[in-house]
């Protein structure tokens, strides 16, 4: 080792060459992909897309990375191999003639072969190598290359010189894929693993249930952290799309814009304003409590604000949901010819719940929606146990959180206990819940609206009847009668019994206003009089008082004559 | 083995077939050079006059690797007569060569 040794293996500054994949999420596992210029192993049984994994791993790195490849194929032929690939798109033929990439069929006839000695391999490197300097090659697929024990019999040969292969290919700082078939205890048949030490990728095809799921696992990639779980994968007429689902940070981005409901007297039941962009939103409800109502109205709302919504039915076509929305006044069509709505029908059975995420994360990326609903999420039930839905939807929110997408479940309560909801256990993980609860009153069944919770917003504890007419959809007042809630019939009759009072209390109103405007009157006459007859005798006081000064200054001015007269004598 | 418990053919079944014989090598292995003795020992020894032996060097000319099927060397293939049989390794087991060759009756 060199004086720097410290420096190279500091966590910090050390990061192994990669060399992209270009498959769909196989690099966020690997945090960056392969190992560049090292061989890897990609081991599974059959039909577990082995073949495809490397084909596309040539493709993406001839067209996108500008790294082009050798295929040596050591099962199918050439254009057999092209052929099959042809099926998602890729043109060997076309990127064969690019000289992007390289095709090589080993055929080995066992039956014309005779071992006479001491051999090499040599002819294979020759062969390899001459490939690799023709194109410029810088990755190479050796597609089983455990099918050449099957056809010489000389294992420590071939051991020897399978080792030397490796070792020669890392010299010649190609980036390999080298795959294997799945043995007995083993990773591969033939204990490849032991050669191949920096990266081993094991795919499995499982079927549970009659249901199908292609995963894909890191056992071991030396110098890197990776991802460790098992990782669902899809192959469709794109190719192949891992889904990663380790990075379960919550840390997404929130945002305090609001969409309206659809419903406006919902939204004033959410502070007037509606829910969060970006939140999750869960309406469950008994069977026919109009779930899909809302959400379809929802929907409808979006596509009015000219924003895509992206809706999952898992139990309806979209032609029946088209049609039975027409019927309370959503034209959801016309969003649809717009290409603002976009259905995607799927029984649930199609796939496994893990194909499903893959199929929601690829559609979600290609047509980016502000608004996701899965209608209704109970039926994925029938594909997985409970925990496994769980899981499931909680990477999905938080998939679609990370984009700030709305997501809207629907889910069938199957009991109508209001504390013991089954549905799939999500309510703690929403934003938001909205029950829709049947009230069983007078031989009618009306359907009650609840905001079990709704985070970051003042909302309406209150129940409100949910009516769904020809006009769309509306939430009414519920009136508390002597029994209890009262809904439906029971509630109009309810509220024609309040206008009556209403008449009559204004009449009795209108009575006590008269009576009393006589009584002001009676009182304003009284006061009057009463007037009238303190003036009187203030009067009658005030003549007095005159009087008796009058008298008092007569009887002076008697006295002072007399005095003067008695003085005069 | 010793070459000596195979006996050399009989000149009257022997004339009727010329073999055709390419073989390819390394260029100077140890496996090449062993493998060109070798021949040219069994052909002296059982087919004398009888053949035609062309040698390849596919380090000389790489893209037959890939025309040729070629993986493990060194290989020698029979072109003729009939059918085609290809023999790898450095034809040291004689028996193998010659039962390869077609000239040994595939008894065991």
């Amino acid at each position: 080792m060199s004086l720097n040794t410290g420096a190279v293996f500091s966590p910090l500054s050390f990061e192994l060459p990669k060399t992209p994949t270009g498959i769909d999420g196989l690099d966020e596992i690997t945090r960056g992909g392969l190992p560049k210029g090292r061989p890897t192993l990609i081991c599974g049984g059959a039909g577990c897309g082995k073949t495809l994994f490397s084909i596309e791993f040539l493709v993406r790195g001839a067209l996108d990375h500008g790294e082009p490849g050798v295929f040596m194929a050591f099962e199918e032929k050439a254009d057999e191999i092209a052929m099959n690939v042809a099926s998602l798109g890729f043109d060997l033929n076309d990127l064969q003639a690019k000289r992007l990439i390289k095709l090589d069929h080993v055929h080995i006839e066992r039956s014309e072969i005779q071992e006479t000695g001491e051999y090499d391999l040599d002819g294979l490197f020759i062969r390899l190598g001459y490939a690799i300097d023709s194109i410029g090659a810088k990755r190479v697929v050796l597609d089983t290359i455990e099918n050449l024990f099957g056809s010489l019999n000389d294992q420590g040969i071939l051991r020897a010189e399978l080792r030397r292969l490796f070792d020669w290919l890392k010299e010649k700082k190609v980036t390999t894929i080298i795959t294997g078939e799945k043995g007995e205890g083993l990773l591969t048949r033939h204990g490849l693993e032991e050669y191949v030490s920096d990266c081993v990728i094991l795919l499995d095809h499982r079927v549970n249930n009659q249901i199908s799921t292609r995963l894909l696992r890191i056992v071991k990639y030396r110098g890197s952290t990776h991802g460790t779980n098992e990782y669902p994968f899809l192959i469709d007429e794109e190719g192949i799309s891992v889904l990663p689902i380790t990075s379960l940070t919550l840390d997404h981005p929130v945002s305090s814009e609001r969409l309206p409901s659809g419903i406006s007297a919902l939204d004033k039941m959410l502070d007037g304003q509606g829910f969060y962009k970006g939140s999750s939103i869960l309406i469950s409800g008994t069977a026919g409590t109009g779930k899909t109502s809302v959400a379809c109205s929802f929907a409808n709302m979006v596509c009015q604000r000219s924003e895509r919504c992206l809706y999952f039915a898992f139990e309806e076509s979209p032609q029946q949901i088209i049609r039975n929305m027409k019927s309370i006044g959503l034209d959801l069509q016309s969003h649809v010819d717009r290409g603002l709505l976009l259905f995607r029908a799927s029984r649930p059975t199609l796939n496994g719940l893990e194909m499903h995420l893959v199929a929601i994360h690829k559609l979600v990326q290609e047509f980016n929606p502000s608004v996701v609903v899965l209608d209704p999420i109970t039926n994925l039930i029938t594909v997985g146990a409970v925990s496994e839905v769980k899981s499931m939807l909680i990477r999905l929110i938080d998939f679609l959180q990370t984009r700030q997408i709305t997501v809207m479940f629907t889910a069938l309560a199957l009991n109508n206990v209001i504390n013991e909801q089954t549905d799939e256990g999500v309510s703690s993980l929403v934003d938001a819940w909205l029950l829709i609860k049947d009230i069983e009153l007078n031989g009618e069944r009306n359907r009650g609206l609840y905001v079990m919770k709704s985070r970051g917003m003042k909302h309406s504890n209150q129940v409100r009847e949910f009516v769904i007419s020809d006009k769309g959809l509306d939430l009414v007042d519920v009136y508390l009668g002597p029994d209890g809630v009262v809904t439906g019939s029971a509630r109009e009759a309810f509220q024609l019994q309040e206008v009556t009072g209403v008449a009559l209390r204004d009449h009795a109103q209108n009575r006590k206003d008269r009576e009393i405007e006589r009584k002001r009157l009676v009182l304003a006459s009284k006061i009057a009089s009463l007037e009238e007859e303190f003036n009187t005798i203030q009067d009658e006081l005030n003549r007095s008082f005159d009087e008796d000064k009058l008298r008092k200054e007569i009887l002076e001015k008697t006295r002072e004559q007399i005095t003067r007269n008695r003085h005069n004598e | 083995m010793s070459e000596s418990a195979i006996p050399p053919p009989t000149e009257s079944d022997g004339d009727s077939q010329f073999f055709v014989l390419s073989l390819y090598i390394t260029g100077a292995s140890h496996h090449s050079a062993r493998a060109i003795t070798n021949l040219n020992h069994i052909c002296e020894t059982y087919l004398p006059g009888q053949y035609s032996l062309e040698v390849i060097d596919v380090y000389q000319q790489k893209e037959i690797a890939q025309q040729e099927q070629l993986f493990a060397l060194p290989l020698l293939i029979k072109r003729l007569p009939l059918p085609e049989r290809r023999l790898i390794g450095d034809l040291s087991d004689t028996r193998q060569v010659l039962k390869g060759l077609g000239l040994l009756p595939d008894l065991e």
